[in-house]
């Protein structure tokens, strides 16, 4: 044993309130991309600070275990972290979402062991919501993994009566946690609690369609947040209650936002399973009012791109899958030499998690000033000649704007339509993941360029080099 | 530390005006590294998984102490090496390529 700080001083409370601080710089240094790194290391000085001094602590001994559990955690988190694709950043996240509230669910386990006899009602509330909290952010977030992972079908999955079962579920997970609080102090009310939670979580994110995998993730990462608040009041410690709700306050935040950006609450997001209203209409508007899909050539889309004098780019889920974001980027500066005006529009809810494209890019060596958020982009379309719409489908889709029928309907999009030309970059005629045709591509200024969108770019970027 | 229930929840209402008050500035651009972000400043929970092992006196314990802990490193670890790589790629654009972009 080292043991150098007690448990009760003063000295522990400032050591975890200088990592406090720590943690609030980070986040305010994220204001702005050029800051936002330093802040990372500010914040991870404040975590070795509170992680250190935590060790320190007087009874803390198990020295082996904790030095071996720290080595295989590291070694995963670290080869995780360097291996894992851009492109796989939404499953990375959901990783961690669940990683973090599984450790908080076992930690307010473990408390709850350690008390002998009733514990006082605020520490069972606290225990009660962090293995609860916890529980369901683990599981929830192990699905949107699978989800994500393509382990398991991106679109929503789906039983009879699933709202009545789910809301059934839940009902006797919290009736557990009343009994604990009301001083039923037995661990297998606790267990049975986790067991139902952790279903609870599964049910919950199974009938969650892939486009809806922004609202899920954010909300998933609030989940861990209040957990680990939750656990702060266990063990009656501050860094744990402040950093857990800043994470709380993060999610939630996020949470909203993207509910927003595709205009529908919260709650229709999580039971709505959306792209049941349509799913299996997928081709019916062809035949519609006698307008057809016209598709068209890499040459042809080349030398409209190479005489345009305004282009702009919009990336969505597609050039993620590709894997086309390095391709893009070639694409655009091979137009930018050639006096082309190249920008990316980019829709809040683009990809699969909140600012998915923009991290692509990024990657791709795209300068963060080309990419426009939605609100900026808007305006700038009639005076566009041409909009490249790479694996985006749902957020162009103008019936958003019209067409009070369709489940899209008042969702934002990027005005696509008010282009002199667009064309779109598709594998197949299939519908987005919301089930929904797009009528955009019937107008008569859009043309189809079919095909993966990483091949479809190569050959564009060859045929661009000839014009 | 021994606090009262009331100062903790002082403590947390704080949080979370000033949680919500700090990331409405950060931009839209910004929000992965956000969520990857606030994914490590979770990984604070690994101070509860260093108190519940440290402090392991039965087998129980041990064990869920263990699994505690390996999850809360590589939530830490992970989470901070992620965000550290994602925001090293988010560059200004370079001066000279203005030029080549006359407009």
């Amino acid at each position: 044993m080292i043991a150098l700080i007690a448990r009760d001083s003063n000295l522990i409370g400032l050591l975890y309130l200088v990592t406090i601080i720590c943690f609030i710089l980070a986040l305010r240094f994220l204001s702005s991309p050029k800051h936002a790194r330093r802040g990372n290391w500010i914040g991870g000085v404040g975590m070795i600070i509170a992680i250190t001094s935590t060790l320190l602590l007087d009874g803390i001994g198990n020295w082996v275990l904790i030095i071996v559990a720290a080595a295989i955690g590291a070694g995963v988190g670290f080869f995780g972290a360097r291996t894992v694709k851009m492109t796989a950043m939404p499953q990375m996240v959901a990783l961690f979402n669940g990683v973090g509230g599984g450790a908080a669910a076992l930690v307010a386990l473990a408390e709850f062991h350690i008390a002998t006899a009733g514990l006082p009602t605020t520490a069972s509330v606290s225990t009660v919501l962090s293995a609860l909290i916890g529980s369901i952010s683990f599981a929830g977030s192990m699905i949107a993994f699978a989800k994500l992972q393509e382990l398991l079908s991106g679109r929503p999955i789906t039983f009879p009566a699933q709202n009545l079962f789910n809301i059934a579920v839940l009902a006797a997970t919290v009736a557990l946690g009343i009994s604990l609080v009301a001083g039923v102090h037995d661990q297998w009310v606790l267990w049975l609690l986790v067991v139902l939670a952790l279903l609870f979580g599964v049910l919950f994110v199974l009938p969650i369609g892939g486009a809806d995998m922004p609202v899920v993730i954010s909300l998933l990462n609030a989940f861990t947040g209040l957990a680990a608040s939750a656990t702060g009041f266990v063990l009656s410690n501050t860094v744990l209650i402040v950093a857990g709700m800043l994470v709380g306050a993060s999610g939630t935040m996020l949470t909203l936002l993207m509910a927003k950006a595709m205009n529908r609450s919260v709650t229709n997001v999580l039971f709505g399973a959306f792209g049941q209203v349509q799913a299996g209409a997928g081709t019916g508007m062809l035949a519609d009012d006698g307008r057809t899909v016209r598709a068209t050539t890499p040459e042809d889309v080349a030398v409209q791109l190479s005489f345009a004098s305004k282009v702009v780019i919009v990336p969505g889920y597609g050039m993620a899958v590709a894997q086309a974001q390095h391709d893009v980027r070639q694409l655009a500066e091979l137009l930018e030499e050639k006096g082309v005006d190249v920008k990316y529009a980019i829709h809040p809810v683009a990809g699969r998690m909140p600012g998915h494209m923009n991290v692509l890019l990024a990657e791709a060596n795209v300068p963060y000033d080309a990419l426009k958020e939605m609100d900026e982009i808007n305006p700038e379309f009639p005076q566009t000649d041409v909009a490249l719409v790479i694996g985006a489908n749902d957020v162009t889709n103008p019936a958003a704007r019209h067409d009070t029928a369709s489940p899209i309907y008042g969702m934002p999009i990027l005005d696509v339509d008010k282009a002199a030309s667009v064309i779109v970059m598709k594998r197949s005629m299939n519908p987005g993941f919301a089930g929904i045709d797009n009528e955009l591509y019937l107008e008569p200024q859009t043309t189809m360029l079919f095909g993966d969108a990483k091949d479809s770019v190569v050959k564009l970027i060859a045929a661009v080099k000839q014009t | 530390m021994n606090l009262s229930v009331v100062i903790e929840l002082t403590i947390l209402a704080l949080a979370i005006f000033l949680g919500f008050e700090v990331i409405s500035k950060v931009p839209a651009m910004l929000h992965t590294p956000l969520m990857s972000g606030t994914n490590f400043i979770h990984g604070i929970v690994i101070v509860g998984a260093i108190i519940v092992l440290g402090e392991a006196n039965d087998t129980f314990l041990q064990v869920i102490g263990f699994v505690a802990m390996m999850l809360a490193t590589a939530n830490v670890v992970g989470g901070w090496f992620v965000t550290d790589r994602m925001l090293e790629m988010f560059k200004k654009r370079p001066e000279p390529k203005r030029e080549s972009a006359p407009k």
